[in-house]
């Protein structure tokens, strides 16, 4: 955790402006299916600032990759369909434009990593010509230009004998080195933005740790802005400096990064820090959060979590949707969508909120989390 | 070994490269479990046939010709060889929708009664071409090794030679007529077959499922019956379905040559080989059988992709 | 790359071998008498018993397999029963037209679906979509020689542009070619309403992979996706299909050659079929297996530029 950024206040402070790079508000995602209409987005909004890598974790099916790839106007429609909401990149408004103003975008400022780097690659081109694909198609550079810069981009990323490689098939290469260059394609134009949906996923533990490293070091490197999304916490939670938690194509808690381990508000969320392992303590059963992931062909109404959340209040939980707000009594940037918060229902949540909250609880402890 | 690595595409009117699946097992479903599951599951298929409006033609197409062969003498009008020397090459016409031919015959009654040796020739030569095929496909698949790569050359060999030629080639030797033609296209014919299953039967034998089937000491046959067999089914029936029209097709392609059904029989293609030397003043006698065989075609391709799709959504369609 | 095509070259060898054997067996599993045959019904039987010995019928049968092979090997197919003239000969007068009909078939059915086939799937579900798919089904559907006539009659008969038959010579003239050109489009687009569909369907299993969102997401732009991503991996799967049309080709012109009297090896087949003549038929059958097996090789070849994974077979 020592490479996490300030909180975003610092950086917009920094920054000298409040504007986020890409705001996400309010995306509805339908699929049309044999079965029914899947509503997988049901109003997802996330901010991330500039310079700052939000992370996004969630179960699968959560919508997580479907924000990704919404953002990058990869979904396929049909059957996909955004019935709703915006997807905003500095200033601009992304679901109004054409695919020829958004291939200015993407591959550009806005770049995505994807989970599979089996199947990411070309298998016909080379690699070679892949890397310097969104150069010769984004700047103005030679050939010659774009056969150095991508050498270069293939050292940095740790592949060596990069030369030799330009001219080798993506067959030639294992996982870790595929997505190797899939970061370098990614980076090769120094967007502003980086998508990365599950990168280390596909990967072995190994080789997940080096691309981490990685990346980590290139974000640094390249100073831009990572939507990082994972359902492996611990992964997250070594680039991240905020973080957003998806339920159910809900955005359920958005916080920084300490604060989920400190004091989360979601009760999923606090699940979710409790059943990480910790090294220390006693070692029984690790917690699980009981029952299953709702369908999302015909969605409850009201909070999706309402089936299995701990804290179920009653009624209000079933009909009423919660919205993502940041609850009075805190400070800072965390949000959260959840009845407990409600003032109005006058009561105050089971736990302590705000600063107050310390590590106790049954929280994970931070140390556990990194190893570090 | 080319016969590996390409897919099996061995008939004209197969019409998609969708057999890509069909060929590497990945289509066969897994459906070991009891009965129970398999009438489940085939009512599933039959209502994804039915929402599929060119699969439906082609069911109807299929049971109009199945009641114009079994029916035919209710239908038509006049009998197939019967003359009307006052009526030579007369154009279509309330009396004879089909038109006359050269000797005075009915159109229309030789097309309906051409439709008994589409049926006939249909079922038989696939029939045939199944058994050996699968029996063939079945062998090799199972077996592997040495006895696999056998059949397997056997089946390229029979591959090198183009169908039509072989089949000419041996119906011709045997002197034309029904039975060679029968005998000529089941042999140029089985090798799809044969092609088809060994690849189902491989990747089943890929499964973990054959290995406790052997150790529980199930002789050889019945691990075939009981698991290889059902999964490769559905893609049996819809390869048999979709070799009909092929058949079809070959069987008018040989007697249109004079090597199959011999005139004055009324096979599609005879009737069009003797339509042949009218064309420029009475186009109706080759039109007819021409139009007839199409439709055929297109009806069993038609219920032969819904059956496919039906069967295997997974497909891209 | 050249280990690859000396692997396939091995395997063919074997394959003719086979076929020379195969063509043998079913000639001699025939019924008929081939002497008799020539000398016609009312033959004396001493002159049948001198012919035969002429012929060598009276050998094992696997002595005359062996002679033939070694004939077919130094290039000599035997004489033709009713006239005695050289397979060989024959057969070579009639190789070129075959060809040019193949080729000419083989061009237009690219042409038409190749093209419509991508079309189609790019635009999947648009009205160039149904309208192509419904026009495949159309065409593929379509007996050949029923095709034939139909053309005969309207473009020969009824509005006169295309001769009624036979090949205009010479070669590479406008004569020749507006003799070709309905045979072509007889053979040719049948097998193009198949390709059409096969090629859709490739290209659309193609679309839906992971490196063409991977393509699309580096916002280099549609027609790069297609053109330079799709298409090449599509070519892999639809150069095998062309491949394995190749027989059919053939196929197809046998019916095609007899109904426009167009003088290739179709009609030899055919004729020598009728009359028995079986070394004509041996020869031809051989011919035909070797064609095929040679541009099977030769698609395997352009299968092995196009897809550069082989190298890590």
């Amino acid at each position: 955790m020592s490479e996490q950024r300030s909180t975003t206040e610092a950086n917009r402070l920094r920054n000298g402006d409040e504007t986020p790079l890409l705001n996400i508000d309010d995306l509805q995602v339908h699929f049309n299916t044999e079965e029914g209409t899947v509503e997988a987005l049901d109003g997802v909004s996330l901010t991330i600032g500039r310079d700052e890598v939000l992370g996004v974790i969630g179960e699968s099916g959560c919508g997580k990759s479907v924000t990704a790839l919404s953002t990058m106007g990869l979904l396929q429609s049909p059957p996909a369909e955004i019935v709703g909401g915006s997807i905003t990149y500095d200033g601009t408004e992304l679901l109004d434009l054409s695919d020829e103003e958004l291939n200015e975008i993407r591959g550009d400022e806005i770049t995505m990593i994807y989970q599979d780097p089996m199947s990411s690659l070309n298998p016909v081109l080379t690699i070679g010509h892949q890397v310097k694909e969104p150069l010769l198609a984004h700047r103005d550079v030679s050939e010659d230009e774009a056969h150095e810069r991508a050498v270069e981009m293939l050292e940095s990323v740790g592949l060596a004998d990069a030369e030799r490689l330009m001219t080798e098939y993506p067959d030639a290469l294992s996982g870790g080195m595929r997505q190797r260059v899939v970061i370098a394609m990614a980076l090769i134009t120094e967007p502003k933005l980086l998508i990365a949906d599950e990168p280390t996923t596909a990967l072995d533990v190994t080789i997940q740790a080096q691309i981490m490293d990685l990346l980590t070091d290139l974000r640094e490197e390249f100073e831009m802005s990572v939507l990082f999304i994972s359902h492996d916490l611990a992964v997250i939670s070594e680039i991240a400096d905020r973080i957003g938690v998806m339920y159910a194509g809900n955005v359920v808690e958005q916080c920084e990064m300490r604060t989920l381990f400190e004091s989360p508000l979601h009760p999923y969320t606090r699940k979710l820090a409790e059943s990480i392992p910790s090294l220390e303590g006693d070692t029984d059963r690790l917690p699980t959060i009981e029952g299953t992931v709702p369908e999302l062909i015909n969605p409850p109404s009201g909070c999706r979590f309402a089936g299995r959340c701990p804290q179920y209040i009653g009624e209000v939980c079933d009909t009423v949707e919660p919205p993502l707000e940041t609850p009075s009594g805190i400070e800072g940037d965390q949000k959260v969508a959840c009845h407990l918060y409600d003032e109005q229902r006058g009561e105050d949540p089971p736990w302590p909120v705000g600063e107050e909250a310390g590590g106790t609880d049954g929280v994970a402890r931070t140390e556990g989390v990194d190893g570090s | 070994m080319s016969s590996d690595t390409h897919h099996d595409m061995t008939d004209d009117a197969r019409t998609d490269g969708g057999t890509a699946t069909a060929t590497d097992g990945s289509e066969a479903v897994s459906d070991t479990g009891p009965a129970t599951g398999r009438i489940a599951r085939s009512k599933v298929v039959f209502m994804r046939v039915m929402q599929n409006r060119f699969a439906v033609f082609g069911l109807m197409v299929v049971l109009l010709l199945l009641f114009t062969a079994i029916f035919a003498d209710f239908i038509a009008p006049y009998e197939p060889a019967e003359q009307n020397y006052n009526a030579l090459k007369e154009p279509p016409s309330l009396d004879h929708p089909f038109g006359t031919d050269q000797y005075g015959r009915d159109v229309f009654s030789r097309v309906v009664y051409g439709s008994r040796y589409a049926v006939f020739l249909g079922v038989v030569i696939v029939g045939i071409e199944m058994l050996l095929g699968v029996t063939l496909g079945l062998v090799a698949g199972y077996y592997g090794g040495l006895i696999e790569s056998t059949i397997m050359r056997v089946v390229d060999i029979a591959l090198s030679m183009p169908a039509l030629v072989l089949a000419l080639a041996i119906a011709g030797m045997l002197g034309g007529g029904l039975f060679p033609l029968i005998v000529a296209v089941s042999l140029v014919g089985w090798r799809g077959f044969a092609r088809l299953v060994r690849g189902d039967v491989k990747s089943v034998m890929e499964e973990e499922y054959i290995d406790s089937a052997e150790a529980a000491g199930l002789s050889d046959f019945r691990t075939i019956s009981r698991y290889v067999l059902p999964n490769a089914a559905s893609s049996i029936i819809v390869y048999a379905t979709l070799t009909i029209p092929t058949v079809i097709l070959w069987s008018a392609g040989l007697s249109f040559l004079g090597m199959g059904v011999q005139p004055p029989k009324p096979e599609w293609g005879a009737i069009l080989a003797a339509g042949r030397g009218e064309i420029d003043d009475a186009w109706w006698i080759a039109t007819f059988p021409g139009l007839a065989i199409m439709v055929t075609v297109i009806g069993f391709n038609g219920l032969g992709d819904g059956l496919r799709d039906a069967l295997d959504p997974r497909q891209v369609r | 790359m050249l280990k690859y095509i000396a692997r396939r070259l091995l395997v063919t060898i074997p394959v003719l071998i086979g076929v020379t054997i195969a063509i043998s067996l079913i000639v001699y599993l025939a019924p008929g008498n081939p002497a008799r045959i020539a000398l016609g019904m009312n033959a004396q039987p001493e002159a049948v018993r001198e012919l035969e010995r002429q012929m060598g019928l009276n050998q094992p049968p696997w002595i005359r397999y062996l002679e033939w092979l070694w004939g077919v090997v130094n290039l000599e197919l035997g004489e033709s029963v009713r006239t005695g003239r050289p397979v060989t000969a024959m057969i070579a007068r009639r190789l070129p037209p075959t060809l040019e009909l193949a080729v000419g078939s083989m061009f237009l059915t690219l042409i038409i679906a190749l093209p419509l086939g991508v079309i189609s799937a790019v635009r999947q579900y648009s009205w160039v979509d149904t309208t192509s798919m419904l026009f495949a089904i159309f065409w593929l559907s379509m007996p050949s020689f029923w095709l034939a006539l139909i053309l005969l009659l309207l473009f020969s008969v009824q509005w006169n542009m295309f001769p009624i038959s036979g090949r205009g010579t010479p070669v590479l003239t406008m004569t020749w070619l507006s003799s070709l050109i309905l045979p072509a489009v007889a053979t040719g687009t049948r097998r193009a309403g198949l390709l059409t569909r096969m090629t859709r369907s490739s290209m659309l299993e193609i679309l839906n992979e992971d490196y063409i969102r991977t393509a699309r997401g580096k916002g280099i732009g549609e027609r790069a996706v297609i053109y330079t991503h799709a298409m090449k991996n599509a070519m892999i799967p639809i150069i095998t299909l062309i491949g394995l049309q190749i027989p059919f080709i053939f196929s197809g012109s046998v019916i095609i050659e007899t109904v426009f009297s167009w003088p290739g090896m179709g009609r030899l087949l055919v004729n020598s079929v009728l009359q028995r003549d079986y070394p004509i038929v041996q020869g031809l059958v051989l011919v035909y297996a070797v064609i095929v097996v040679l541009s099977n090789l030769f698609v395997d070849i352009m299968y092995g530029y196009f897809d550069p994974r082989i190298e890590y077979e």
